[in-house]
């Protein structure tokens, strides 16, 4: 039972190395496992985006072009990011992260747009591997949320397995409510934090 | 039970009346004097509790500072786990000044005991031996003037606590046939180490999984991973603590032997890929039922302890999560927003036949199942912009509410026998661990180092 104050010895060999999934080393494995029909690409937001340009040439400043309209046009590589650290390359991340409505794993028009976009930078880099994780807003219970930001990760991810991107390229976590991007209370905030969270992991 | 308490070492001193405290026979203790008049059980005036007084414990030959303390804190604590329980009127102990300590059992002031009103007077002697302390206890009949309990125990001095924990499980056995809990752990998951993840995502806080005595005291932790480590369950024998951890960069279950210095197992056998979290022991500790992502979506499934003999639950494209078993383990019941917003639901434990349907809130979540004899399925509720603790009987239907909208009141989770709630509430600022009664009563804050949630109470 529970009661063995003198003995307890706090066991600490589950102490364990910390393996980040974060870190984890992609080159590796696993076929896409079944899923969940993706939502269907909505074609008219895909006609509507226009084909990828080429990258262009490298300019030694990169400077960045200002920013445009869309995601897509945000995420027009002006500089070679395969020259870029995970680090570097996370910390300005060029996969725009997807939000949700409260307790929605939908992904909407917006969310569709930003993961084409995301899909076209995944294609000109095809040895990436990516995490996507799944968060929520602080409003709902931890429990709960740690599926709900499951689904919002699956969703995500199926969305772009369905604009053909590899599926052993794309794992996914949930976290739950546990990491807030905001840590404010206000819908602001809360509209930030549920997201789907590109992280690279391999390069 | 009785082994548990095997490091209580009796000792048959006094001819007289020791009852060991490893028998569990409901004999009385014996008296050698008029047995057969001997009233056992105090009660107090009709329709009210009786009224117990506990004074510190008496150090019987000398006046050592630690022993002294020690006694203060057996009476201190004793009080408290009695008062817990509210089977008796605890008189405040600063009232206990003016009343002449007792040199022995023969000595006891029972007059001045009952100008104070009293009906009961719990009276302990301190012996220090070496590392090891021996207490004799009785229980009083103050109108009376005769034992009504007396037991003796023997053990290390080291814990204090763990004697008066003991002497209240003990005395609410014989006086009131209740299981008391003083002996029981709570684990909980908690921030207040401040560590950072490594890697990308150093920024990020972790959680470790704690746990305590029942009062809250004795707070240690258990994992040291660095990472997010959430929603610890304790297993039928207090043994081991079920829990998800990201030790290895995605969720999965875990079970730590804490009293053992062995590896945790991980028996759903997460990977990269295959998810499981939220895990939840079967009552009589052989299964865990958890949920996964394993096939495409977060489902319910069960598996034995060792991780074999998997079983689906639950089959639903919504979200089905935060399993809890039946006192009979012949029933599940958990959360499901298969109605378009999150709600309870029960389906008995082979999967079989459809889930009904419990709760109509706008979010429910977390429900935990009462043990026996109460039959009660305690969730997290939204109630405005928060969460209450609401109670649902499962025989009647009827709902009641625990809490009323103080912060946000979520993870319930039973005591053994029932007659309380821990739960974490942000009333004061940060998520914390309190305890409340069945009926709302007797909140109590247990912890206030960093954010603390999702408490657990062993059996």
């Amino acid at each position: 039972m529970t009661s063995r104050p003198v003995r307890i010895k706090i066991a600490l060999a589950c102490a364990l190395t910390v393996l980040l999934a974060m870190t984890a080393n992609g080159c590796t494995k696993k076929p896409p496992v079944a899923r969940p029909t993706p939502p269907p690409p909505d074609t008219s937001i895909i006609t509507d985006v226009p084909p990828p340009p080429p990258p262009p040439p490298v300019s030694p400043g990169g400077e960045r072009q200002p920013g445009g309209e869309t995601a897509a046009d945000r995420l027009t590589p002006d500089v070679d990011l395969g020259s870029r650290s995970l680090d570097e390359l996370n910390r300005d991340s060029p996969l725009q992260p997807v939000f949700f409505g409260f307790d929605s794993s939908e992904v909407s028009p917006s969310g569709q747009t930003t993961l084409t976009a995301n899909a076209d930078v995944l294609r000109r880099y095809p040895s990436w591997v990516v995490t996507i994780e799944g968060h929520c807003d602080e409003r709902g219970t931890a429990e709960y949320n740690l599926a709900l930001g499951e689904r919002r990760a699956l969703a995500a991810r199926a969305y772009l397995v369905s604009l053909g991107i590899a599926g052993d390229r794309l794992r996914t976590v949930s976290y739950g409510k546990e990491f807030p991007f905001d840590p404010g209370h206000t819908e602001d905030a809360y509209g930030k934090n549920r997201r789907a969270h590109f992280v690279i992991t391999a390069r | 039970m009785t082994k548990t308490r095997c490091f209580l070492l009796l000792a048959g001193w006094a001819a007289s009346v020791v009852l060991t405290a490893q028998s569990t026979s409901q004999t009385p203790p014996a008296k050698p004097q008029q047995p057969s008049e001997l009233e056992l059980t105090i009660s107090g005036e009709p329709g009210t509790p009786p009224h117990f007084a506990v004074p510190d414990f008496i150090v019987a030959d000398g006046n050592d500072a630690e022993t002294v303390a020690l006694g203060q804190t057996i009476g201190e604590v004793l009080w408290d786990d009695l008062a817990f329980e509210r089977e008796f009127d605890l008189i405040p102990r600063d009232t206990y000044s003016t009343i002449p300590v007792a040199r022995s059992f023969a000595e006891v002031p029972f007059e001045r005991w009952r100008e104070l009103g009293a009906d009961g007077v719990v009276i302990g002697f301190v012996r220090r031996n070496g590392d090891t302390v021996t207490i004799q206890v009785r229980l009083f009949n103050v109108r009376r003037g005769q034992s009504a309990f007396a037991r003796e125990y023997s053990g290390p001095r080291s814990n204090p606590r763990f004697f008066a924990h003991t002497i209240a499980d003990e005395l609410h056995e014989q006086q009131r046939g209740l299981r008391g809990v003083a002996r029981t752990k709570l684990t909980f998951s908690s921030d207040r180490d401040g560590e950072r993840m490594a890697g990308p995502t150093r920024q990020r806080e972790v959680k470790e999984i704690y746990v305590s005595d029942y009062d809250g005291a004795n707070q240690r932790r258990v994992t040291v991973t660095r990472s997010l480590n959430i929603f610890p369950v304790w297993s039928a024998d207090g043994r081991a603590i079920a829990y998800t951890s990201y030790r290895r960069g995605f969720p999965d279950l875990y079970v730590s032997n804490i009293y053992q210095g062995t590896p945790p197992e991980a028996p759903a056998r997460g990977t990269e890929r295959v998810h499981n979290w939220l895990g939840a022991w079967s009552p009589d500790g052989s299964r865990i039922a958890f949920t996964s992502n394993r096939d495409g979506n977060p489902e319910l499934y069960v598996m034995n302890r060792d991780g074999g003999g998997v079983r689906r639950l639950t089959n639903h494209p919504s979200i089905d999560t935060t399993p809890t078993w039946s006192p009979g383990g012949n029933e599940v019941a958990f959360t499901s927003d298969r109605s378009g917003s999150p709600q309870i639901y029960v389906v008995s434990a082979d999967g079989l036949g459809s889930p009904r349907r419990i709760t109509s809130e706008s979010y429910a979540d977390r429900p935990t199942w009462s043990p026996a004899p109460y039959n009660e399925i305690a969730y997290a509720g939204r109630t405005g912009r928060y969460f209450d603790i609401k109670i649902y009987e499962v025989a009647s239907g009827i709902t009641r509410q625990v809490t009323f909208g103080e912060g946000s009141n979520e993870s319930p989770a039973f005591a053994p026998h029932g007659r309380h709630l821990a739960f974490t509430s942000t009333r004061r600022g940060r998520s914390q661990v309190f305890v409340v009664g069945r009926d709302g009563r007797g909140l109590k804050q247990l912890t206030t180092a960093g954010a603390n949630f999702t408490p657990n109470w062993s059996r």
